[in-house]
């Protein structure tokens, strides 16, 4: 097993997470897309999701589905100077030096919607 | 709406330097789609699962803490210390988590605790419903301690909400001073992280200072704490920190 972020391994969780949510709120109806929200700030590779999905979508009611994948940026808050800034990695601090921050966007692991057979 | 084109058949559409032809109430075989708003987290329901452990924990009076590091970082090693020095006083419980083996629930039991395994397969991580199912078997005395430890793994363990009231995240020196910088999402999930393997220091080239920014940048205020599972060096505070979390 890898212990990489973003192995196979590790998104095939994930990706599986999102075909059982989307079965369950959509029952029968054949879906031919899903619109995903996953932060760069999450910790899940989207690129091994879109890896996946063919692989655990198959004999379900997603198969042959597309798969769009809005990637939000990370955004914090700076508790000590108020500061809104872009945050490309977790550990980034404000420009005041302060690692003591509130993430606003990047985090997001979210079906955002999808289409189906009407 | 239509998935090749974007249009949304029958209405009268401008936008065609797309080349298709339209020449239709929506006749060129598209069938009828309608797109659906969701808006769900995609561990929605492993997070409902996980809500539902930590009333249950709450209404027994349990303590639950989470034990999560890279594999060998030395959870097991831990968790027999904890339970042999301080097991009978806190009626310590153990859930272990492993993809195959049952080695570590074995090595638990030799200690005197009652030990679950779960082995998650081909799964990296524990999820909320298998630690239900671990506490329905351990079935953990009212006001007495579970400890779970995760699959050796710093990836998935911090999405997956147990239902835990603490999660720990254990380094050992012989991994790399950079570990908070590549998994940052697990330092910051964390409420303490342990620096195990302090009897090695002498001999391997771990820089302290180093992880500790890491750490602190990941999660600030975040406790840290360093010891030794073999020696026992500084496990007292360890001790205190979960005396200190008991119901
Ligand atoms: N020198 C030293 N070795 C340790 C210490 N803690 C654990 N070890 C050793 O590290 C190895 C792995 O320890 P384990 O306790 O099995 O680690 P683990 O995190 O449970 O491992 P997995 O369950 O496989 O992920 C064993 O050989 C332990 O004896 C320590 O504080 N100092
Ligand atoms: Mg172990
Ligand atoms: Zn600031």
């Amino acid at each position: 097993m890898s212990t990489q972020g973003g192995s196979f391994l590790h998104e095939m969780a994930i990706t599986q997470s999102v075909v059982q949510a989307v079965c369950e709120r959509m029952g029968d109806a054949p879906v031919r897309r899903v619109c995903l929200e996953i932060g760069t700030l999450s910790g899940v590779v989207a690129d091994s999701v879109r890896f996946c999905f063919d692989l655990v979508t198959e004999g379900t009611t997603l198969e042959g589905a597309s798969l769009e994948i809005v990637q939000p940026t990370g955004k914090a808050r700076c508790r000590d100077c108020g500061a809104e800034f872009a945050l490309t990695d977790l550990l980034a601090l404000c420009t005041c030096g302060s690692a003591n921050r509130e993430l606003l966007a990047g985090e997001e692991l979210k079906i955002r919607e999808v289409e189906v057979l009407a | 709406m239509c998935a090749t084109c974007g249009c949304s058949g029958g209405t009268i559409l401008e936008h065609h330097e797309h080349g298709h032809e339209h020449g239709h109430e929506h006749g060129h075989g598209h069938p009828e789609t309608r797109t659906v708003t969701l808006e769900q987290a995609v561990l929605a329901r492993n997070d409902a699962l996980a809500e539902l452990n930590r009333t249950w924990l709450a209404d027994h009076g349990i303590l639950a803490v989470n034990l999560m590091s890279s594999p060998g970082a030395g959870k097991t090693t831990l968790l027999e210390r904890t339970i042999r020095e301080l097991g009978a006083r806190l009626r310590v419980s153990v859930v272990e988590g492993d993809q195959e083996t049952v080695l570590d629930a074995d090595r638990i039991r030799a200690t005197g605790a009652p030990a679950v395994q779960i082995n998650t397969g081909a799964g990296c991580h524990l999820d909320a419903q298998m630690l239900a199912d671990g506490l329905r078997t351990l079935d953990p005395p009212e006001r007495s301690v579970v400890l779970i430890e995760n699959v050796g793994n710093l990836v998935c363990p911090a999405l997956f909400d147990l239902g835990e009231q603490a999660r720990v995240v254990i380094t050992s020196v012989t991994e790399g001073a950079e570990k908070p910088r590549k998994y940052p999402q697990m330092f910051r999930a964390a409420d303490l992280v342990l620096l195990n393997k302090t009897d090695l220091l002498p001999y391997v080239d771990f820089d302290v200072a180093a992880f500790l920014d890491g750490a602190r940048r990941a999660n600030p205020g975040v406790e840290v704490l360093q010891l030794s599972a073999t020696t026992g060096d500084g496990v007292a505070g360890w001790y205190d920190w979960l005396r200190a979390r008991l119901p």
